[in-house]
């Protein structure tokens, strides 16, 4: 196969960027898009080109670090998967493919494909967890969890933290990711005592950090490589409201574990 | 010069852990802020400890290379973690644990730490479960079980095909919580490039921020690695692209005995190899094996579809060769048995070099609907990347690299041959021997990093005590920032022509056939003659572009190659010296009628520990002596 990439270039976070287009020859359809781009790495490199940077590791679709807009999609055509999973038999012989990093205000872009998505573990430091020391804990099978319920945990917990909910987003918007959280651990019996404080302290962490607001595009579950729904939204929204309704009066001061 | 004090434990080893604990030094909490701890990677052994040690209220400044710790590639772990809860009444305890890990091991680990690693199992369940972990439940809502490779009780946890996944969000959600209590201060997309050793002692890293590019060191009491494995120096592994052994090789140039680098570990179950364009393996969880037959063609040539070939033309070779474990034999069988079908000439799939794996009989037995809920992610996974459904159409596999038994000696306070470095998880040696049995992985590097580090790592600051550590300030610092700075502009100053994959997948090839599957005295003599001629090729005609002051991606890896080019000599030294078969390290010459490894306890039950003796001297050999007291040796018998 022989295809021509537009792919997104900028050198440093100041620089503006702008698209670059290459020819690659030799592409084989067995290959997958990662693949592609080593393979196009190698082309630039022996033209003593500078290699596009793009962020990738486990390259098996789990560690949620690639992150590259194919076409106008998060992660490309392909549903519920990966650019590392996406291969090229996907593509026509010929084609014209552009890659462009994630779009957010929230992701600044560090060099070419590559952005900065810290802003998502600021979210979860902000209580995407449940407290726990390390050491003894209570037998499991004490409290019993019906499967449904562990399996329901379980599709919100898949979510790989890869930011294609942020990039699909018209508005940036960052709901998906924490939605799945909030219902991962507030499902979970273990999660019940800090599940409404965990909803607010996430949502309101996901605001400061510049994320859009959600207006029921759904474009979020469209290219979510996991297929996370977006009715853990509508679970994040009702503890959030609940949350902030039911709020206690604030008597005596917050108290921490010591 | 090395010593090797193992600081084992004394007395029945049923006690053992209990009664050192009990004689540790502890750190009071008042004196915990007061101490500065460095946790070198975010994977379970390493966020588990940093977690662990920031919840404690020590001070922890921890690193990784990837953009967030909960990209570690312990995350892409499918199968499961094994624990002896014994919930399937099936007379499973501590005691078959332990002995399940020292015979899969081939007798080549440590015994105390092997008791200790399946004591703590239980507790690593109760841990994941509080912090919701969700695990896969029956239908009363208890925990369910799956059996893995190489054992005959139910153990296994697991979440679908995730179970990495879903342990190493459970550390990553603990160590965020005490990042945002600022206990520990995280540093993302930093990557150790050396370790401040002062009078014997080491203290501190210096690290390469991969945006900026900037050198910097970081002081402390006590550095812990937990950077992984080094299956990346065969180039195609199932590890992540980034996983490499600078961290422990750097530790062995300042003085930490490495400890069987050959010992690594073949898989069995991945999808086979499609051409030079390869970047990585993608393995199949090993669990498939549980209701996957596994066979080849009985004739050399039968180019049939695998559907129209009859039972009777069918070579189940495990069940045919080990009735009793048939197709759930440990892995390094596996894997042997696989290559040596291959190289017979009746392989599948385009090269060759694939076996079947098919679950034709057991969609028969329980229903499509019921194999696909077992492993739906691991089937969606494979027709992904081969456009083919296994259905439909057999699983074609074949064995790849996928963990690294050996790695840095430590004793059983996890502490290196170097004071104040600690090395857990994949970095160290000390669980697994010479074989690794399925679901242990997960199991040992959460026993590591949340319940032994924490301990005995106070033991080490107790006695060192308070207003040791040294300023940043201190020359001693500022060399090692120079040293580090100079390997990184020798790479930049090279400009020649060949790129750092090449280089990479020449090596990789070296080592795949010299030090792979099957080693003989021939094969890595071989190998110690073509890896120095390969190193000095790629000082002098590797191409790394660009500067260090900026991110360079291509010189992250030039670095980690320019290890692999001296660390894949050493592991050959190991594997030739060890002049005997055991788990996977399969030397041609000594194995028993039916092509098993053959161990020879007489001269080789020890760990090999290599002391680093300058640039371009032999590394020098140490042996640590293994007795089996507790569990007396006798030979490994899967049949």
């Amino acid at each position: 196969m022989k295809i021509r990439v537009h792919v997104w270039r900028q050198e440093n976070r100041s620089d503006t960027g702008k698209m670059e287009t290459y020819t690659v020859d030799g592409v084989l359809p067995d290959m997958s898009f990662l693949e592609m781009m080593d393979h196009l790495n190698e082309q630039l490199l022996s033209q003593g080109n500078r290699p596009v940077a793009f962020d990738h590791d486990c390259r098996e679709g789990v560690c949620g670090m690639c992150s590259m807009v194919i076409n106008g999609e998060a992660h490309g055509p392909m549903q519920e998967t990966t650019t590392c999973q996406l291969y090229m038999r996907h593509f026509e012989d010929g084609a014209d493919i552009y890659v462009e990093p994630w779009r957010s205000r929230a992701f600044p872009v560090i060099q070419d494909l590559m952005v900065d998505r810290s802003a998502f573990d600021r979210i979860i430091e902000a209580g995407g967890y449940i407290s726990n020391h390390s050491g003894p804990k209570p037998e499991p099978n004490s409290m019993p969890i019906a499967p449904e319920v562990a399996e329901q945990a379980l599709d919100a917990a898949t979510c790989i933290g890869c930011g294609a909910c942020v990039a699909a987003c018209p508005n940036g918007s960052a709901m998906l990711f924490t939605a799945a959280k909030v219902t991962h651990l507030g499902l979970l019996p273990q999660g019940q005592p800090e599940r409404y404080l965990r909803a607010k302290s996430m949502v309101e962490k996901m605001e400061e950090e510049g994320f859009g607001s959600c207006r029921n595009y759904a474009e979020c579950e469209a290219q979510c490589p996991k297929g996370i729904s977006i009715a853990f939204i509508g679970r994040l929204n009702a503890d959030y409201l609940r949350a902030t309704l039911l709020e206690p009066m604030d008597r005596r001061g917050k108290m921490e574990a010591q | 010069m090395l010593t090797l004090n193992a600081n084992l434990p004394t007395g029945p080893i049923q006690d053992a852990w209990t009664n050192h604990k009990n004689n540790l030094k502890l750190v009071g909490p008042k004196n915990r802020p007061k101490f500065k701890i460095i946790v070198v990677g975010t994977g379970l052994a390493g966020a588990a400890a940093a977690a662990s040690l920031g919840a404690m209220g020590y001070q922890v400044d921890c690193f990784c290379f990837q953009d967030s710790p909960r990209r570690a590639h312990s995350i892409a772990a499918q199968g499961g973690v094994n624990a002896s809860k014994n919930y399937r009444n099936d007379g499973d305890s501590t005691w078959r644990l332990f002995t399940d890990t020292i015979k899969g091991g081939d007798y080549r680990a440590r015994e105390a730490n092997v008791y200790r690693l399946a004591e703590l199992s239980t507790a690593i369940i109760d841990q994941a479960v509080a912090q919701g972990v969700p695990f896969a439940r029956e239908y009363g809502g208890k925990l369910a079980n799956r059996s893995f490779g190489g054992v005959l009780v139910e153990r296994t946890f697991y979440c679908r095909g995730e179970t990495g996944q879903q342990l190493l969000l459970g550390c990553y959600q603990a160590l965020a919580e005490q990042i945002g209590k600022k206990q520990v201060a995280m540093y993302n997309r930093s990557e150790l490039l050396d370790l401040v050793v002062h009078e014997g002692i080491c203290r501190g890293i210096v690290a390469r921020d991969l945006e900026s590019g900037q050198i910097k060191s970081f002081t402390a009491d006590a550095v812990v690695l937990a950077t992984g494995g080094y299956g990346n120096v065969y180039h195609l592994s199932t590890n992540a692209k980034g996983c490499n052994v600078t961290a422990a090789y750097r530790a062995f140039k300042r003085g930490a005995g490495f400890a069987n680098p050959c010992f690594t570990q073949i898989h069995p179950t991945s999808i086979p190899n499609a051409g030079d364009y390869q970047s990585k393996l993608t393995l199949m969880s090993e669990s498939l094996r549980n209701d996957g037959r596994i066979w080849v063609p009985r004739n050399p040539g039968d180019k049939r579809l695998p559907a129209d070939i009859p039972e009777a033309d069918r070579f189940y070779y495990l069940e045919e060769r080990y009735p009793a474990f048939g197709n759930l034999v440990p892995r390094d069988v596996a894997a042997r048995n696989a290559k040596e079908v291959c190289d017979r000439g009746i392989g599948v799939g385009p090269t060759g070099y694939g076996v079947y794996l098919d679950f034709a009989d057991a969609i028969k037995r329980n229903g499509v609907h019921a194999v696909k809920s077992k492993y739906a992610n691991l089937f969606e996974m494979y027709h992904r990347i081969t456009d083919e459904d296994p259905i439909k159409t057999p699983m074609r596999i074949y064995p790849a690299v996928h963990y690294t038994m050996g790695g840095l000696w430590v004793d059983y306070n996890l502490m290196t041959t170097l004071p104040g470095l600690f090395a857990i998880g994949e970095a160290n040696f000390a669980d697994h021997g010479a074989n690794r049995l399925g679901a242990s992985s997960l199991m040992q590097c959460l026993a590591d990093g949340y319940f032994i580090l924490p301990v005995t790592i106070g033991d080490y600051l107790a006695k060192y005590g308070l207003q040791h550590r040294l300023k940043s300030t201190e020359p001693v610092f500022q060399e090692t920032e120079k040293e580090a700075a100079s390997r990184v502009q020798r790479l930049l100053s090279i400009k020649g022509k060949r790129t750092v994959s090449d280089f990479h997948r020449e090596l990789g090839k070296i080592m795949w056939n010299d030090c792979g599957i099957s080693r003989s005295q021939s094969s890595l003599e071989h190998g110690l003659q073509a890896i120095p001629q390969l190193r000095e090729e790629f000082y002098r005609h590797v191409n790394v572009p660009g500067s260090h002051d900026h991110l360079n991606q291509s010189l992250e890896h030039a670095g980690r190659v320019a290890d692999f080019l001296e660390f894949g000599e050493l592991m050959c030294q190991d594997a030739l010296l060890r002049d005997e078969s055991c788990g996977c390290h399969f030397r041609e010459e000594h194995q028993t009628e039916d092509n098993e490894a053959k161990r020879n306890d007489d001269e080789y039950t020890f760990v090999s520990v290599f002391e680093y003796k300058g640039e371009g001297a032999k590394p020098e050999l140490h042996k640590e002596p293994l007795e089996f007291k507790a569990f007396p040796l006798a030979q490994r018998n899967y049949k």
